[in-house]
């Protein structure tokens, strides 16, 4: 376990600059980090322990303080930040375009869905839209970056909870869709893959049949991950009932995505208040009922069959055309403001832009999907036990890159 | 809506607007719990999406408080705004909604907006003691806490 190294606030709870008594006043300002782990008042047979920011079943750099009652989890407290770069002053400080590739760095597993969800909420401020060309591709691509995120989480999923098989196949898988991108736009992780307007690269020579050929091979794929887990005993034991959050909670802590689906509200914002091109396609929805990670489990493995339907769907019938909308090289949204979201892998991606009508955004607020869910761990980890912390950090999904930002 | 706002929200509430079709509502800052307890209970906006602010320096009052909503029974969205001042606290929405728990706190930290009645309002992303609030117009894109990054990271600049 990390021993929390960085910054004085641990430093400044040591006893080491004993020769004065530390005040009441001061040890609650220093060890503040604990409010919700009230160290003060510790009961005879609670301990506190502390996990990460090392730690390499936290996703990255996230730091738990544990408050335990023997092996039962009395409370919890989520310290954030170590990543964080300041994305949003950047922003402020680059044009439109200039900003585009740094959203690519938040949900960097992600990036491709970013992207979207940025360039939308541009060309929303600046009153255009995307060619309809230009919006299947985009849904393609990012229907494909869902499903290589969610193998990304099965994979490192399964791995912290002791499953070491499906991580490799799932790399393997995810392989593919890498391809396509690095195909498509040359990179693979931080993609760029779209511009304010549409798209800057017309689709290569055999992307279609790319696509086809991974979608129609996949079908199979997800079913041989379901026999590796979806009935092992293993596995049944280690998630069912493990961080059950209801409804009416996650609503209350403003948690989306597959999260709040697995606690029973059907709702995605692809069907809600469809973008890019979504309106065209047939999907479900899938949701579950009790909000364990058992459902959440479930639930993600059917999106990725979902995606692999709308991909099919849209790959048949790309509509010819142009690829970029009329917009200038200069963009110069007028003044005012506009809140765009997106259905990201992870739940809820928002941008919240406001213009003075210079090259420039004067403001632009992210709103993280795997911030505000993990709002939520507290809830799910109370009352469990500590060895399924490490599922529950697991089952929301979170990239400390769009945590910290 | 707006009808019904302004009956009960009277000179508290300030105007109603849409930008790019979207709807916003702006309502003097002491009324903000009272307004989003309305919209939660009355109007069905039962989610926060988000809580953030804006900074306008040159204004009397600098920030901008926005709270963006959503309702799952109507499908709609509603931005709800505030102006608060720079030494003037705006009140928490915690208790209305959980969710702001996170957003509030990182407002406080970026912005130094103090958020009355929140269960716990510290920094989330920064170092508990780093002096200053970067997403402030005055605070320039180069400037760091240097005595921080001094003593905590042994360098003396982060750049």
């Amino acid at each position: 376990m990390g021993s929390g190294k960085f910054g004085n606030r641990e430093r400044a709870v040591a006893p080491h600059d004993g020769h004065q008594p530390m005040s009441n006043e001061h040890t609650i300002k220093t060890i503040s980090g604990m409010a919700n782990v009230n160290t003060t008042v510790l009961g005879a047979d609670e301990i506190i322990l502390n996990m990460g920011p090392q730690h390499p079943s936290t996703h990255g750099v996230l730091r738990v303080k544990l408050k335990l009652d023997g092996e039962r989890v009395a409370g919890s407290e989520c310290i954030i930040g170590y990543l964080h770069r300041g994305v949003e002053k950047i922003a402020e400080h680059r044009s439109y375009q200039q900003f585009a590739p740094y959203v690519d760095r938040m949900d960097y597993v992600a990036a491709v869905s970013n992207g979207l969800g940025y360039c939308e909420a541009v060309e929303k401020l600046l009153g255009t839209e995307a060619p309809p060309r230009a919006r299947v591709v985009r849904t393609i691509l990012t229907e494909l970056q869902r499903i290589a995120s969610h193998l990304l989480w099965l994979g490192t999923h399964a791995l912290d909870i002791g499953a070491l098989t499906p991580v490799f196949y799932c790399f393997r898988e995810r392989e593919e869709i890498l391809k396509i991108f690095e195909k498509y736009c040359g990179a693979r992780l931080t993609t760029h893959a779209f511009r304010i307007g549409g798209l800057q690269y017309e689709t290569y020579d055999g992307f279609e049949e790319d696509t086809k050929r991974f979608c129609n091979d996949f079908a199979h794929k997800i079913d041989e991950y379901e026999t590796l887990l979806t009935e092992n005993r293993i596995w049944v034991g280690r998630t069912k009932g493990v961080g059950i959050l209801n409804a009416a909670d996650a609503i209350a802590l403003g948690v989306t995505g597959p999260v709040l689906r697995a606690s029973g509200v059907k709702w995605d914002l692809r069907r809600a208040q469809p973008y890019a091109a979504y309106d065209q396609y047939e999907f479900e929805i899938p949701t579950r009922e009790t909000g364990d990670t058992y459902d959440r489990y479930v639930v993600r493995m059917e999106e990725m069959r979902q995606s692999r339907r709308i991909c099919l769907q849209a790959v048949e019938n790309i509509p010819t055309g142009p690829i970029m909308a009329r917009i200038g090289k200069v963009l110069k949204p007028p003044p005012g403001e506009v809140y765009h979201s997106i259905e990201a892998p992870k739940g809820e991606l928002g941008y919240y832009i406001v213009s003075d009508g210079t090259t420039q955004p004067y403001r632009v607020r992210v709103r993280p999907p795997s911030f505000i869910n993990l709002q939520a761990f507290d809830k799910m980890a109370k009352g469990s036990l500590i060895a399924d912390v490490v599922a529950i950090i697991g089952t929301i999904d979170i990239v400390l890159g769009e945590v910290d930002r | 809506m707006v009808q019904r706002l302004k009956a009960r929200f009277g000179d508290a509430f300030r105007e109603a607007s849409l930008d790019r079709k979207q709807a916003i509502v702006l309502i003097a800052v002491e009324q903000l719990r009272e307004l989003s307890r309305y919209c939660r209970d009355e109007e069905k906006f039962d989610m926060l999406v988000d809580l953030t602010a804006v900074d306008w320096p040159k204004r009397e009052k600098r920030f901008d408080v926005v709270l963006n909503l959503y309702s799952f029974a109507k499908n709609e969205r509603l931005r709800l705004k505030a102006h608060a001042g720079e030494t003037e606290p705006a009140p928490s929405v915690c208790e209305i909604w959980p969710a702001a728990n996170w957003m509030e706190r990182e407002c406080y930290d970026m912005f130094g907006i103090v958020f009355e009645g929140h269960p716990d309002l510290k920094r989330i992303l920064l170092p508990e003691e780093w002096q200053g609030h970067p997403l402030r117009k005055d605070y320039d894109i180069l400037k760091q806490d240097t005595d921080w990054v001094r003593e905590n990271l042994g360098i003396e600049s982060g750049q």
